[in-house]
């Protein structure tokens, strides 16, 4: 039976890991993949923080599914497990929204925090990374969802939490108020209508290529497509 | 580090062997030659047999989902072809929320995303709060605190056990697990007041110390506790039925299961030894004595041996607690969190002013963010805070486990009969207010 | 100034002017009994308040006793639907449509703060309260609501049906009408009137200290 033990790549005789106490605020070791990154990728790594004891490295946007995919891949980092993947938009307008994905590495129990820098005026998109991890398909879904960014490369990038069609804005921007754009009779009318099991996506369908051959009527909920009968 | 494993021998009553004693779970077809094989459906293709494929839909209100999930089922017979998960019918904004309230105030909303595990995930919070303003609780506090998040594990597995086994068909253990909640529930209330949505954690402490007599209610419990595990364990462990329809099935390796972004049972039991209470401890877990259960397979079988385990050993972890709890005060002495004494609060004007600024602003923490990773029932529960020194969060991200392992659905049910994704989901074990926030 | 105690109804009410007969009365009180004591709830179990639903079914307060221990998950067999949790608006077209798919004689439960009135979740997601969406006839606050409060909003419920002309009066079984274009069934400014935030809420939007 083999069993994936986290801190394989430890050094044998290396302590076990103890709850922190006293961690200060700032400073402190920074995680060795800074340096490891830095000596890899040169300029696209930014700078790097340590706070309250967890490394964060800011790097170019465009350039997280290379760096993703070095740090899973290489055997000196070995970052198998994407923990999270989120943004974070500042009350500040002066600040960018900032891109935030978790790395974790279980054979060396490292936690590595990446950001990118999305400055407001400009387009909301990053490359996704969802060839490197599985697990980025539904939490990048959720990040445009409630923000707006996009992934480039994605599989599938629907909204996840809200309805397809739901026209009110992307929730966690700063400028969306708390209780929605429209009045609740409005929102609620729109909900309503929107009516999401009345219809299933062509994604779903493998017989889409047979759209033509299915009779009428789901031809007709299906929507969207004409159907070539008046 | 030292690993034991316990193979358990079944016998199973059902006829449905393969020639190498393997379970069939793929449909059978007959070839012109009359040689019987299985069907190999590889994604997007017809069948030779001219039958056609039905979509079906299941929820989102529906008894097995387990709250309003809805997933479209491609069938090919009974088998499915494809399977998707549609979420977000139970979306109410929490992270929105979070950024309109205060860092004490946020605490109700963190019992209603996981409620089955609303006190380890006020606790959860209160962990990245703490460390978000750079607090160190009390050693009282420490220790009480890692009683509670293990008996909230044990009451959110004894719910997953209950619909899991009313799911495949066995409608007792509901019963009785049900009625081991009911004991908590009674401790919880006892305690904080109420029995499902305790909000019994505070930035820098508990809400209320506990009640006089707490401790013998909780020693009564963990006595009779084993007893019912034992009559379950007797019930389903060895039960050809219950065998039949969770071995090989969902099977997620370990290498998929890391990918995926698995985690708490689920990735254990793909035989990944991956907790955060060893890996990341929090609360002196590291000084307890327990182990982690792992499974071999990744199959729904071994899902429920690892939490019928781990509930095991939460009462062994428990017990280590209680003969360590010190006396001491729960709350830890910070006026810039903790609301000052009453008493104090209505003679001293620092106190006064405290109390004051606590209550209408809230307490502030430095500029900075956090992440603090828990070992929820369900996986990996982390709480994302950032902080620009107001009294409200910029950000307050919930990492929801039950989200990541719920998105694996759809690789685990894929060759799989309709009966049995019922099985799959059951396994995940979700929760959808946590996964839709 | 104290309360005034709430009046018993009793089990039929006999109403002069209307001339109903002896025998429809006691027809009525029959079908009103059997109504109200086997009423097969339809749980459309949302988030905590169906765990405490649940709990209610369980053995320690046990809702066979009340006779609603058959749960109906296809609505097509139930007479009451029991809200229990909050409902995003992503839900509402589905309450609504398993409210349309129920056979009359018909009752709704609204379980909890949320599904009374959106309880906490005062923001974009949620609806305001279910009786927006579809008429309720028993509110039981709590979040969640402790089985007995549920218990007392059921057997409130069974008071309500033991006192309805159930023969001799058809009307009640309409259902109701839906505007086509906006599909509610009250008049949207009054929607927007249950859903206005009041009292503490009204601070509650800043985001700013």
């Amino acid at each position: 039976m083999s069993v994936v033990i986290p801190g394989a790549a430890l050094p044998h005789g290396t302590p076990d890991p103890v709850t922190p106490r006293q961690i200060p605020h700032r400073g402190g070791e920074a995680n060795p993949s800074v340096e490891a990154l830095r000596a890899q990728f040169g300029e696209v790594i930014g700078r790097h923080d340590v706070m309250w004891g967890e490394t964060c490295v800011w790097i170019d946007a465009a350039r997280i599914r290379d760096v993703v995919l070095w740090l899973r891949d290489d055997p000196s980092q070995q970052y198998d497990y994407l923990v999270d993947v989120t943004a974070v938009e500042h009350r500040d307008l002066d600040l960018p929204m900032e891109m935030v994905w978790h790395l974790r590495s279980l054979p060396y129990r490292r936690f590595l925090r990446i950001k990118a820098s999305l400055p407001m005026a400009a387009e909301l998109e990053v490359p996704s990374i969802e060839p490197v991890y599985k697990a980025a398909n539904w939490l990048e879904r959720e990040v445009f969802d409630m923000f707006g960014i996009r992934f480039a490369g994605h599989s599938d990038l629907r909204r996840i939490l809200l309805w397809d069609s739901y026209a009110e804005g992307f929730p966690l921007r700063k400028d969306f108020p708390l209780r929605g754009r429209f009045s609740r009779s409005e929102q609620l009318s729109q909900a309503l209508s929107a009516n999401p099991e009345a219809k299933y996506s062509m994604e779903e369908l493998s017989i889409a290529d047979a759209f033509h051959e299915l009779p009428a009527d789901m031809r007709a909920r299906l929507g969207g497509t004409s159907t070539g009968e008046g | 580090m030292a690993t034991t494993t316990r193979t358990l021998e079944v016998e199973l009553a059902t006829q449905s062997l393969g020639p190498n004693g393997e379970l069939r779970r793929v449909p059978l077809t007959a070839t012109p030659d009359g040689v019987v094989m299985p069907i190999d459906l590889p994604p997007g293709t017809e069948p030779d047999m001219g039958s056609e494929r039905m979509l079906i839909n299941i929820g989102p209100q529906h008894p097995a989902t387990h709250g309003v999930l809805r997933l479209v089922l491609e069938l090919d017979g009974e088998t499915v072809v494809r399977c998707i998960p549609h979420i977000g019918y139970l979306h109410c904004g929490f992270e929105k929320i979070g950024e309109y309230r205060q860092y004490n105030q946020i605490i109700p909303w963190t019992d209603r995303e996981d409620y089955l595990n609303s006190m380890g995930n006020n606790i959860s919070y209160a962990l990245s709060a703490e460390r978000l303003f750079g607090i160190e609780i009390t050693p009282r506090c420490t220790v009480l605190r890692v009683i509670a998040m293990e008996l909230s594990r044990i009451i959110s597995h004894l719910v997953w056990l209950g619909t899991t086994a009313i799911d495949m068909g066995a409608f007792t253990p509901f019963l009785w697990t049900f009625q081991e909640r009911e004991t908590v529930y009674n401790l919880w209330e006892s305690w904080v007041g109420a029995r499902l949505t305790t909000s019994a954690s505070r930035i820098g402490g508990m809400a209320a110390d506990l009640p006089s007599g707490w401790i013998d209610g909780l020693k009564a419990f963990l006595r009779s506790l084993p007893k019912t595990l034992d009559e379950t364990d007797r019930m389903l462990t060895r039960n050809g039925i219950w065998v039949g329809r969770t071995v090989g099935l969902g099977v997620m390796s370990a290498s998929e299961a890391i990918n995926y972004g698995l985690s708490g049972p689920m990735l254990r039991a793909s035989g990944v030894a991956y907790d955060v209470r060893k890996d990341v401890p929090y609360l002196d877990y590291e000084t307890y004595d327990w182990d982690i259960a792992v499974g071999t397979k990744g199959d729904v079988y071994d899902r429920y041996l690892v939490r019928m385990e781990e509930m095991r050993q939460s009462i062994r972890i428990i017990e280590q607690a209680l003969q360590r709890l010190p006396d001491g005060p729960i709350n830890v002495d910070d006026p810039r969190v903790i609301l000052p004494a009453k008493s104090k609060a209505t003679s001293e004007m620092e106190s006064m002013i405290h109390h004051f600024k606590l209550v209408m602003e809230g307490p502030r923490p430095p500029i900075g963010e956090c992440y603090v990773a828990t070992e929820s029932p369900k996986g990996e529960k982390g709480y994302y805070l950032v902080s620009d020194g107001t009294s409200k969060p910029v950000r307050w991200r919930i990492r929801p486990p039950a989200f990541v392992n719920l998105s694996a659905i759809s690789k685990m049910a894929e060759g799989h009969l309709l009966s049995d994704v019922i099985a799959i989901n059951a396994s995940i074990d979700i929760v959808m207010g946590e996964i839709d926030r | 100034m104290g309360l005034t105690p709430a009046t018993k109804p009793s089990l039929v009410s006999y109403d002069p002017p209307s001339q109903d007969g002896w025998v429809t009365t006691r027809l009525e009180f029959l079908v009103n009994w059997g109504r109200a004591n086997s009423l097969w709830p339809m749980p459309f179990g949302t988030a905590c308040c169906a765990i405490e639903f649940m709990a209610t079914a369980a053995s320690r307060f046990d809702l066979a006793r009340f006779g609603m221990e058959r749960m109906s998950y296809s609505p097509r067999q139930a007479d009451v639907l029991i809200c229990a949790g909050r409902v995003p608006f992503k839900l509402a077209p589905v309450i609504r449509r398993i409210y349309e798919q129920m056979p009359q004689p018909k009752w709704v439960i609204s379980m909890g703060a949320c599904a009374s009135s959106g309880g906490m979740f005062d923001n974009y997601a949620v609806v305001q309260g279910i009786d927006t969406i579809i008429p309720v006839d028993v509110y039981v606050p709590g979040c969640p609501p402790r089985p007995e409060a549920l218990i007392h909003g059921i057997m409130m419920l069974q008071d309500k049906v033991r006192q309805q002309r159930s023969i001799s009066d058809q009307q009640q079984y309409e259902e109701i009408t839906i505007d086509p274009s906006s599909r509610f069934y009250i008049p949207a400014a009054q929607i927007d009137e249950l859903s206005e935030p009041f009292g503490n809420s009204v601070h509650q939007t800043r985001s700013a200290p």
